[in-house]
């Protein structure tokens, strides 16, 4: 059984191993909508690997947190928008 | 983004005779062309790239009242209240917005400073409310903690300046004008200007409105180009209340020859920072110099260290047309009698350009001016060297 951390999307505890990327554990959770374009569109991780920036997310107080570049740390509060 | 030209195409088969070739479709030219044109002249405007492409979409679109001198002042204010009578008709995505400027002092020192400047501008009846620390940390919580106090400037407003331009080339093309795009002048005459296809287009006077580029057609004008950085942010709604402006930048604006760079952040109707400043001369490569742009970033987040974390997604660079005295060339071009010059506006053509237009205007129609004309005329400039 591997390390579990914990983290808490959108006010809902959420545990996943550790080492986990934020927008992998959303997407566990079955989160799809990360963020809302300025046009009003629904938004998904794309790429994965921080250049498509659709990922986006409020991680700890920070907007336009790329969730697929930031490993899921202990009490971490994410936000999606 | 691209003005659509193609309707308004000059060829070579029109033999028309204009009133009025204005050279650059800067904001300063369009503000002229649709000056001219409101007042019932046949205008063309002649534009290399495309309207605003310029040093007017590289600025930040500052609309400031500045108190350097009395010239600077009389300039920006009448210009300020112009911007505030367009703004009800301009185009929602010039996203004029009035947020205000807000001074801000470090130190004592710059405090006192301050205090100057609020009683120069109560002496000439504009706004301008101080500031002491808690008020600056009320206005902007996120302003470092530590700093003085500041000087807010409610009529301040900030504006989208290609937009804008692009709103006064529209309007004034609707009225009649005649744009003329991917075209240059090349060479010009008291009724005529050549275009870089050989084409010659006549005309009862000529505006030289092409910035950094003016001396090329005016030969003996001593505009340097002064090169700036810009940054801007994703977006952070309800970061940032207010244009915000270190005091120092007026070291910075001031300083002849160093490189320099000074605390400037606007907020953006979208949410956006932009983030400024930087100024050098003797450079006339547009590339973004990673030494200069450090700096301005390190400067902004002394000031607001929550930027550090903020994104930025597009950094630029452009060219302020500078004058030795800090004042714009607005009047008759010596050696001829019908080229007059709109340029040399430093950092502030966005702010300056209306008033420019008005003034401008006024002088070729034989209109009185609300303010006086006499310390643009660019025959200063020329005795100074002749």
């Amino acid at each position: 059984m591997p390390d579990m951390v914990n983290i808490v999307v959108n006010g809902q505890p959420v545990s996943v191993p550790s080492g986990t990327t934020v927008a992998v554990a959303l997407l566990i959770g079955g989160v799809t909508h990360f963020r809302t374009s300025v046009a009003g569109e629904p938004r998904s991780p794309v790429c994965g690997m921080g250049t498509c920036f659709e990922c986006r997310l409020t991680i700890d107080g920070l907007p336009h947190s790329r969730s697929c570049q930031i490993q899921c740390a202990e009490a971490m509060e994410v936000v999606t928008s | 983004m691209a003005l659509r030209a193609s309707p308004h195409l000059y060829t070579q088969t029109d033999t028309e005779h204009f009133d009025a070739v204005v050279a650059g479709g800067g904001i300063v030219g369009t503000a002229c062309a649709s000056e001219l044109v409101r007042a019932g002249l046949r205008v063309a405007l002649i534009e290399p790239s495309v309207i605003g492409g310029g040093a007017t979409a590289a600025g930040m679109g500052h609309l400031a009242v500045m108190d350097d001198s009395e010239a600077q002042f009389a300039l920006t204010r009448y210009s300020q209240l112009l911007w505030k009578e367009l703004a009800f008709r301009l185009s929602p995505d010039a996203e004029y917005f009035p947020c205000g400027a807000l001074w801000v002092a470090a130190d004592d020192r710059e405090m006192a400073e301050v205090e100057r400047k609020q009683g120069f501008y109560q002496a000439r009846e504009v706004p301008a409310k101080t500031l002491d620390r808690r008020a600056l940390e009320a206005a902007e919580p996120n302003l470092r903690e530590g700093l003085s106090g500041g000087l807010l400037l409610p009529d301040d407003a900030v504006v989208y300046p290609p937009c804008a331009a692009r709103f006064l080339a529209e309007e004034a093309i609707a009225s009649g004008m005649q744009l003329i795009e991917g075209r240059s002048v090349t060479e010009l005459s008291d009724t005529a200007v050549q275009l870089d296809d050989g084409t010659s287009i006549a005309s009862a006077l000529t505006i030289v409105a092409t910035g950094i580029m003016a001396a090329r057609l005016t030969p003996g004008l001593r505009i340097q180009p002064r090169k700036g950085h810009l940054a801007i942010t994703d977006r952070y709604p309800a970061f940032l209340g207010h244009q915000l402006i270190e005091l120092g930048y007026l070291k910075s604006a001031h300083s002849l020859d160093s490189d320099s760079v000074a605390f400037n952040a606007q907020p953006r109707r979208t949410g956006q920072i932009l983030i400024g400043s930087s100024r050098q001369y003797g450079t006339h490569s547009p590339d973004v110099e990673p030494h200069m742009l450090e700096a301005m970033l390190r400067r902004a987040v002394e000031y607001m260290p929550a930027l550090a974390d903020f994104r930025v997604i597009r950094c630029w660079t452009g060219f302020r047309a500078a004058t030795p005295d800090k004042l714009p060339l607005i009047g008759p071009c010596p050696g001829f009698r019908n080229v007059f010059l709109a340029t040399g506006h430093e950092g502030l053509g966005i702010s300056t350009s209306l008033a420019t237009a008005r003034l401008l205007a006024d002088l070729i129609l034989g209109r009185a001016s609300v303010i006086p004309l006499d310390p643009y005329l660019p025959e200063r400039e020329f005795a100074l060297h002749a």
